[in-house]
């Protein structure tokens, strides 16, 4: 009987802690910001589309839309064949050197992000890469190799070797081998890393904020913050910037939330 | 690259693949290309990522204000902080706190959700799907979301407390040095329980069903088959959940440059918002990768002194 009503209970109280906020979040952008903080629970008394219509006017935000996409889909898709690619030929050799190369990747995931931010800075500060979109792609890229080795290595190593073999005797390249044999069959763990790339790389703050002071080059989150000071206290407008920014995480989520959560999982070590 | 070959040859091989006698020949053939495709990979991760890592470590033994030339100072920024530094130490002392607290709420509402919703109904899976969903949302976002819900005059938790008439309780959840941090690890927890819950449920889910079975013979209550049963079993999750939270709760650095950038008065400053802070808003780099190389020695022995007692235990 405890068991049970506790049960409910804190379910029921956790999911209400999660819904809510939501509620209020969504409903808010659609409202004035005095009626949010007033009723910030109650369906909006005239449903305004004004707070979309003078963020999007302001034109800003739609820059750092398509900055956020240029980067996020440059990064992933980068990532996956570089680290596809590694992590295959990793697999398929069998000597100290490869295992010796896969530890160095693995070095990468018990560096905090952090730990690296001014070597950073001084690096792509002379290298002339602050400020630019593809500085953001190669730190993305840099820094999210070693998790997606360390996943992709696991998978290709499962792989049996008989299937290569057939392919090898008919004189197929290491190349056609990954290509033709290992990335087919490797599609769904090709997919939970493309996820967490995806998500990680979307929301990712600290590089952007890091390497990027032009307005005109920021990314979504970098852009938040600037609203955040921009509309100190109107919170309808900063609502409808973050509806705008998580909008197409959530609309992936909710159409693939089993891949969802089995991609964000597998890439918790690096989120 | 020289020896590339060695290893194969002498059949030294690896702890990898199962089947590794079926071809010597076709591994000694391809080993060099197959180096090849892995070179890309590691040119762009070493010069992007190690490089930059130990160059950081190398300024750790300087001073310098990110313009001038570093000068190498040895110890002595390392003196200072082990010695003289009282900002240091309150950044310390917030930082085991915050991380104190996220790693035992979130372990154990993680659990506790985990054990509650592991059959696969479909209110089960509806509710994992929504505590799931704060993963997905980027730490500003949650930030500014819960930098209203904090917010002292008008804020959604304070006008609750005040319409239920507890204004005594009504805070300044985001300005006061005793409580903000706190304030700020509840959104961490909020943020990350769904995704832990997940790798918990994974975990449980492998436990034999078996084991309740002959506990229920036996007549153990649903405590006794949690303390006999669920949480010997899941030590090694657990063990995988620490790691996860403990390192999350290092790096929780968006939420707090969001939320307070620190303050006030360095009361929710920990040691990654202090070292952005002292590099890039007070130009002391050297000082600031010092801070990193401590980063980095905690979060290691934080990590090993887990597994020892899990491993102890178990």
């Amino acid at each position: 009987m405890f068991y049970k009503v506790s049960r409910v209970l804190s379910l029921t109280l956790f999911a209400l802690l999660i819904l809510v906020p939501v509620m209020v979040v969504v409903l808010g952008t659609f409202k004035g910001d005095l009626e949010l903080m007033t009723k910030p629970l109650a369906l909006p008394e005239q449903w305004t589309l004004n707070n979309y219509r003078t963020l999007i006017e302001g034109g800003q935000i739609t820059t750092n839309f398509r900055n956020s996409v240029i980067v996020t889909l440059a990064s992933v898709v980068l990532t996956l064949f570089l680290a596809s690619l590694a992590s295959f030929g990793i697999a398929r050799m069998f000597n100290k050197v490869a295992n010796l190369l896969f530890t160095v990747f693995i070095l990468g995931l018990t560096i905090p992000a952090a730990t690296s931010i001014i070597g950073i800075y001084d690096l792509f500060d002379s290298l002339g890469l602050r400020n630019t979109l593809h500085g953001l792609v190669i730190i993305n890229i840099a820094s999210t190799l070693p998790i997606s080795v360390f996943i992709l290595t696991a998978f290709f190593r499962q792989i049996p070797l008989e299937l290569y073999e057939s392919a090898s005797i008919d004189g197929a390249s290491p190349w056609r081998l990954y290509r033709s044999i290992a990335l087919p069959l490797s599609r769904p763990s090709m997919g939970a890393v493309a996820i967490f790339l995806f998500v990680i790389n979307w929301n990712d703050l600290l590089y952007p904020l890091l390497l990027i002071t032009q307005s005109d080059l920021k990314t979504l989150p970098l852009a938040l913050l600037d609203f955040r000071g921009e509309y100190a206290i109107n919170f309808s407008m900063i609502f409808t910037a973050v509806m705008i920014a998580s909008l197409p995480m959530v609309v992936m989520y909710l159409a693939m939330q089993r891949s969802f959560i089995a991609g964000l999982t597998a890439g918790a070590v690096k989120g | 690259m020289t020896n590339i070959d060695t290893g194969a040859r002498k059949g030294t091989g690896t702890r990898s693949p199962k089947p590794v006698q079926s071809s010597t020949k076709l591994k000694r053939i391809h080993d060099r290309r197959f180096a090849l495709m892995i070179l890309p990979a590691l040119l762009i991760y070493a010069l992007f990522y190690l490089y930059p890592t130990l160059s950081n470590l190398r300024y750790a033994f300087t001073e310098w204000d990110g313009l001038l030339e570093p000068r190498f100072i040895g110890f002595e920024n390392f003196t200072r902080t082990a010695t003289n530094d009282d900002i240091f130490r309150k950044v310390l002392g917030n930082n085991i706190e915050f991380s104190f607290l996220v790693i035992i709420f979130q372990t154990a509402f993680s659990l506790i959700f985990a054990i509650f919703l592991l059959k696969n109904t479909r209110t089960s899976i509806a509710l994992r799907t929504l505590y799931f969903f704060p993963t997905i949302l980027s730490s500003v976002s949650v930030a500014l979301v819960w930098m209203f819900i904090y917010e002292p005059n008008l804020g959604a938790l304070n006008t609750l407390l005040r319409g239920v008439g507890l204004d005594s309780l009504a805070l300044s959840w985001l300005g006061s040095e005793t409580i903000t941090l706190r304030a700020i690890a509840f959104t961490q927890v909020w943020f990350h329980t769904g995704q832990m819950m997940v790798v918990y449920i994974a975990g449980l889910q492998q436990i034999p069903q078996e084991l309740y079975e002959a506990a229920e013979v036996d007549g153990a209550s649903r405590w006794q088959q949690f303390k006999s049963v669920t949480w010997p079993m899941a030590l090694p999750t657990t063990a995988v959940v620490l790691a996860y939270t403990t390192i999350q709760s290092f790096r929780a650095f968006d939420l707090i440059y969001t939320m307070t950038g620190g303050g006030p008065n360095n009361s929710t400053n920990i040691l990654v918002t202090l070292i952005y802070q002292s590099a890039f808003g007070e130009y002391r780099f050297g000082y600031a990768a010092s801070l990193s190389v401590y980063l980095v020695v905690f979060i290691l022995l934080l990590t090993w002194v887990q597994r020892r007692i899990l491993r102890t235990k178990y």
